[in-house]
């Protein structure tokens, strides 16, 4: 399979490319834009036969995608940050009607104050509006997740969108090797169209989104619970396929150097290569210690984070993303809730770094490590986030 | 080609003269190889003129992290007024190999050591050979007479991935012009 030198953004348009999208409604916004310069240019050159839709705003874009989707379109688009933020209404409106949209999400700071650069307090404020959510730690699983995205969101026992989110800048702006197939017809064969989904068809009337009272909202919204449940299962049923057909291994959750580790340190995106780093100089040093990382955010693989902590001494969160108002990061919550609803009793400490892009040193996480481990052992456990990289 | 695992560029130029480019392109050059290699730049809103750094790593094996490069092998100056900022040569060891744009053996020479010191009126070749004085291209025939890993063949194939046409051949012939006039003390 042919190397190619390619950003993060750069593998998104290649994978959409591939997966023969029909529709793409896109709105400029940093550091997304390259996204959608890279596909216009494949449209342009016939490269790809889709329709573009510029539109005047990310609120627009999304609203486009409804319709394009709900008229039976393949439908990709991309955003991050402001424009997330703008588009927010549409994001819940999609996972409800059940319209299998996939969207890149090269995650970036919220204002204010202003920030053009990247941290996943976007994603996470959008992690509860009924979407699938995909966190890509490399070039190559871009790539690779946006093409099984499309068949996550497409299967006929999900019909959800999916975002596939990765580190704005620090991976949707960096040069990288990604193995893409020279024969794009490999990829179609993998996402083949069978549009499961109910579409608007003059022969097959439906009405899309009508005014559901208290006698049947509930019951409406509620297919997405069981929707959410099959995710998980095809997640994994379309790792295991891609695995075969690509020769690429994922999983929920992947760890590393974890078999023996009395200790967890736990991250997502950008930040694993990292902790990777991290973890072998403190095997070196003889310390105790192996990585986990967080693919699948939503739905969240419960039993798969709870059983690679269980029997642990204690775990390490690293959220890239600064909340307020809760003394923890948004994962280390997540995790946190995982382990309480399947009995597993392991201690974990909050730590948060990369804000606004912050620069992160894998120095900062072996520390981190070290200081963690003391606090485990010493039982004193910190009851909020320890803050790496601020100046105090 | 070395016996190190991994090579660090660390570029600094100003915004216009091309070094998020140059580091892609060494970064391409190297992956369309077989290597693995990584470019960014340190990410700052886009000014023509403002002090602009970008990083590439060479390895034989995958570069997992991002972090900036603190400790370079190599450090490319796309203007000689750079080294003047004292963030300039922060992180730069004695065997750091320097490559810079002058037409003259840099005054930073006499107070430091460096593992080696290539020199090239880099304006003077692009404004020649280009026509503007957009100098990533010759600074990289300056680079490529002291980098390990790539050769000049490498590079003048991978530039079709960055231009195409006429400006894929004033660019080529900057890079080869560059590497014949560039200078090592």
């Amino acid at each position: 399979m042919p190397r190619l030198a390619l950003t993060s953004n750069y593998a998104t348009a290649y994978a959409v490319k591939m997966c023969d999208v029909d529709v793409i409604p896109v709105y400029p916004i940093t550091p997304q834009t390259t996204i959608a310069e890279k596909l216009s240019e494949f449209v342009a050159n016939g490269e790809l036969n889709a329709e573009i839709i510029h539109v005047e705003s990310e609120h627009s874009a999304l609203s486009a995608c409804v319709g394009a989707s709900a008229a039976g379109a393949r439908v990709f688009t991309a955003t991050c940050s402001q424009g997330l933020m703008l588009a927010y209404e549409l994001l819940p409106i999609m996972s409800g009607l059940r319209l299998p949209v996939v969207m890149a999400v090269p995650c970036r700071a919220l204002s204010a104050p202003i920030s053009i650069h990247g941290d996943y307090i976007d994603l996470m404020v959008a992690r509860d509006a009924g979407w699938i959510i995909l966190i890509s730690s490399c070039a190559q699983e871009v790539f690779d997740n946006v093409i099984q995205a499309f068949r996550i969101a497409e299967h006929r026992d999900v019909l959800l969108p999916v975002m596939v989110a990765y580190d704005g800048f620090l991976m949707s702006h960096t040069i990288e090797p990604v193995e893409v197939p020279d024969d794009e017809n490999i990829v179609r064969e993998f996402v083949p169209k069978k549009r499961e989904w109910l579409y608007l068809d003059v022969d097959r009337p439906v009405t899309m989104g009508p005014l559901a009272g208290p006698d049947w909202y509930y019951e409406i919204r509620f297919q997405q619970v069981p929707a959410m449940r099959n995710a998980y299962k095809i997640v994994k049923e379309v790792a295991e396929e891609f695995y075969k057909k690509f020769g690429r291994k994922y999983d929920t959750i992947e760890l590393y150097r974890a078999e023996d580790a009395e200790y967890l340190m736990i991250g997502y995106g950008a930040v694993w290569g990292f902790i990777e780093e991290a973890v072998d100089r403190l095997r070196e040093k003889g310390v105790s210690i192996g990585g986990m990382r967080i693919r699948l955010l939503r739905p969240l693989p419960v039993d798969d984070i709870a059983s690679a902590l269980r029997g642990r001494k204690g775990f390490i969160v690293i959220d890239k993303a600064l909340i307020t108002g809760m003394p923890v990061g948004p994962v280390f919550s997540d995790i946190t809730t995982a382990l309480k609803i399947a009995n597993v009793d392991v201690p974990g400490i909050s730590a948060v770094h990369g804000v606004g892009q912050r620069t992160m040193y894998i120095r900062d996480f072996v520390e981190l490590a070290e200081k963690g481990i003391e606090m485990f052992k010493s039982g004193k456990i910190p009851r909020e986030s320890i803050y790496l990289g601020l100046r105090a | 080609m070395s016996s190190r695992q991994e090579i660090s560029i660390r570029w600094h130029g100003r915004g216009g003269q091309g070094a998020v480019t140059a580091a892609q392109v060494v970064a391409t050059c190297a992956i369309m190889k077989g290597l693995y290699a990584q470019a960014f730049p340190e990410f700052g809103p886009e000014r023509r003129g403002a002090p602009v750094k970008a990083y590439t790593r060479l390895s034989t094996r995958p570069i997992r992290h991002r972090e900036p490069i603190l400790n370079p092998d190599y450090l490319v100056i796309l203007d000689s007024s750079l080294l003047e900022l004292p963030a300039t040569l922060d992180g730069a060891r004695d065997d750091t190999i320097l490559v810079v744009n002058s037409p003259e053996p840099p005054e930073v020479v006499k107070t430091r050591r460096f593992g080696k010191v290539v020199y090239i009126d880099a304006t003077d070749v692009a404004m020649k050979t280009i026509g503007r004085p957009i100098v990533n291209t010759a600074i990289l025939g300056a680079l490529l007479k002291v980098l390990d890993l790539i050769t000049l063949d490498d590079i003048l194939k991978s530039l079709e991935k960055f231009f195409s046409g006429k400006l894929l051949e004033v660019n080529r012939k900057a890079v080869v012009e560059a590497y014949n006039l560039a200078k090592v003390i």
